[in-house]
């Protein structure tokens, strides 16, 4: 075997192995970079545009306001913290209230739209009529129960 | 998955296709490597080369239609990924044992090759929904800690090359710490599931960063106090290192605090200070690390710098490029089978090879985060992060230790070096992310009909 030939499959192979490389992020390309075309994200994001229909494209909510409950009238400005709400006095939402719990449940932003997660209270969160069991993702309007409280989230 | 619902649910990502190819892919990249270890070595390709690429083949094969049919919506790129490493350490194996037949036994990887897919295909079949693992977070951190201790007990436990690290069962050897980083990122996830309120949010404000309260610090001290135990009484630098640095990082993860890495790295640099001190050990591996081209230490048995001196050397005279597959002297290099398999690499691919390797670790643990990210509970957020983050965890140690970068522990390069344990638990470790990606892409399941209280779901 000359030394030409051992030099070209050098070559080569390190070729072969940086072309796989290449190909994998290839695969992945999408979410690594995110797209750019709809077309392609249709196909591949299977979870994400599922939701599409039913959040309005008017931008993300700004507000929570409490809309029932002894706290009505109420409105905390959104930002990028998470939420608490509960009985907790270092909960943002402080509630009097005998049907929540210390820590009822939370609200945090992730990639532009804000879940709902429970943290284990007695009495349960609702979103809309159904009792929240998993983190789960809240559109504009939508009213959320906690105890005698119902907020929601406006732009 | 039947067709019907494929039909029902118009978004469909599985890319499976995409996954076979990049498979098919990773096998003729490792028959390639193969040939040409056996060109560079006697100027002919290996007899063997069909029945080794062919095997491989067919593990992966058999690998791919467990995932097809038990996690369809699984990443497409672990396994094509994990497949390349495995194979490239496969090759590099073969390759030393041609030089140095002592210790190095390629037949030996392959079976526990398969012995590794066979693991993976049953943690996929019996594991069908990760989130079981929640329910054992107190189990798992039991039979972890039981793993760790069970090479210190008498009779049982191995001392080999001065870590007591190994459990002889019948004629094998293995080595549980590998298997207990498993169980114990299980139960730093569930544990912190269940703490990270309190662990996040109490606590007061220090100048930039936010302190947590004195009696919050509990768990991190006994993790710590664990990993010194490891270090001090098995001498295995690398565990210790791997579940600290997994503990800290799973924190951080939970909490989103960065005290808590600030009081992790303080509380292991201390550590590892009184280590230096005490045990002679310990400061051996620190005075190769500060300077490893001493005389002095070169000629020092046990505890020299030969080994690590060796691998550099190897690492320099691949260059840029590489000496090529067959061409490089890895027999020069002691443990260039296990431990040292990063610089026999890459004294044989060179530096280009050795990114391109470091380069798909790189996207597995990619894949990793993004399926922690994409994950829906917060227990399979955790739990995929603590995988990636320990698998990538464990290339740093090592392959830092090889390049010098910092002190070198033994720990195995994840699916290239030689060693059944490790083969195991990391192919394992593969099966519970193909798992966890599986339910993070899988689809929400659809509401058949619009409205009203009772809703039928189709799954």
């Amino acid at each position: 075997m000359s030394e030409l030939t051992l030099l070209l499959i050098r070559l080569a192979f390190l070729a072969v192995l940086w072309f796989f490389v290449i190909a994998a992020v290839g695969v992945i390309r999408t979410d690594l970079f995110g797209s750019r075309a709809t077309a392609p994200a249709a196909v591949r994001k299977p979870a994400k545009p599922a939701r599409q229909p039913a959040k309005p494209k008017k931008g993300e909510p700004r507000q929570l306001v409490v809309t029932g409950g002894p706290l009505q009238g109420t409105i905390i400005n959104l930002t990028e913290t998470p939420i608490t709400i509960g009985r907790a006095n270092d909960a943002t939402l402080v509630l009097s209230d005998d049907y929540a719990s210390s820590r009822h449940a939370r609200l945090f932003p992730q990639d532009g739209q804000w879940i709902v997660e429970d943290l284990g209270s007695t009495n349960g969160t609702y979103l809309d009529r159904s009792k929240v069991t998993r983190p789960t993702p809240v559109h504009l309007g939508q009213p959320i129960r906690i105890g005698k409280t119902v907020i929601e989230l406006r732009k | 998955m039947s067709a019907v619902d494929v039909a029902a649910v118009p978004m469909t990502a599985k890319r499976r296709g995409a996954q076979l190819v990049m498979l098919a892919f990773a096998v003729a990249i490792v028959m390639v490597a193969y040939a040409s270890v056996g060109l560079g070595l006697n100027g002919q390709v290996p007899a063997g080369m069909l029945g080794y690429g062919l095997g491989l083949g067919a593990l992966m094969l058999a690998a791919y239609l467990v995932l097809a049919k038990f996690a369809p919506w699984a990443d497409p790129l672990l396994l094509p990924l994990v497949t390349l490493v495995n194979g490239l350490g496969l090759v590099m194996i073969y390759r030393i044992e041609q030089s140095a037949p002592k210790l190095a036994s390629a037949s030996n990887q392959l079976f526990w090759t398969a012995l590794g897919i066979v693991m993976f295909s049953l943690t996929l079949i019996v594991l069908r929904d990760h989130r079981a693992l929640q329910r054992m977070t107190y189990t798992a951190g039991f039979v972890g800690i039981g793993l760790l201790i069970l090479p210190l007990l008498p009779f049982l436990g191995k001392e080999i090359n001065g870590a007591r690290i190994w459990v002889g069962v019948g004629g094998f050897s293995i080595q549980p710490a590998e298997f207990a980083k498993l169980a114990l990122v299980v139960f730093f996830a569930g544990y912190l599931v269940a703490k990270r309120d309190i662990l996040a949010l109490a606590g007061r404000r220090l100048l930039f960063i936010d302190l947590p309260r004195a009696r919050d610090l509990g768990p991190v001290l006994i993790t710590w106090v664990f990993s010194v135990g490891v270090l001090v009484l098995e001498k295995d630098l690398g565990t210790s290192l791997l579940l600290f640095g997994a503990f800290v990082a799973m924190l951080y993860i939970a909490t989103q605090r960065t005290s808590w890495v600030l009081i992790g790295l303080a509380l292991f640099l201390s550590g590892a200070f009184v280590a230096g001190q005490l045990f002679s050990h310990v400061k051996a591996r620190f005075d190769v690390w500060l300077d490893p081209s001493d005389p002095v230490l070169y000629e020092r048995f046990p505890g020299g710098s030969a080994q690590l001196m060796q691998g550099l050397f190897g690492m320099g005279s691949g260059g840029i490029l590489g000496t090529g597959l067959g061409q490089g002297h890895p027999n020069l290099i002691p443990l260039s089978f296990s431990d040292f398999i990063f610089a026999a690499t890459g004294e044989e691919l060179g530096l280009t090879g050795l990114m391109a390797v470091l380069m798909v670790y790189a996207l597995i643990v990619e894949r990793g985060l993004r399926t922690a990210i994409a994950a829906r509970d917060p227990f399979s957020k955790l739990l995929a992060g603590g995988v990636s983050f320990i698998l990538a965890w464990q290339v740093f140690i090592i392959v830092g230790g090889v390049t010098n970068l910092i002190p070198l522990t033994g720990l195995v390069t994840p699916f290239m070096s030689q060693g059944g344990s490790a083969l195991l638990a990391n192919w394992i470790l593969i099966a519970l992310l193909v798992r966890m990606s599986d339910a993070a892409r899988r689809p929400p399941p659809q509401a058949i009909q619009d409205e009203g209280l009772t809703q039928v779901f189709q799954r």
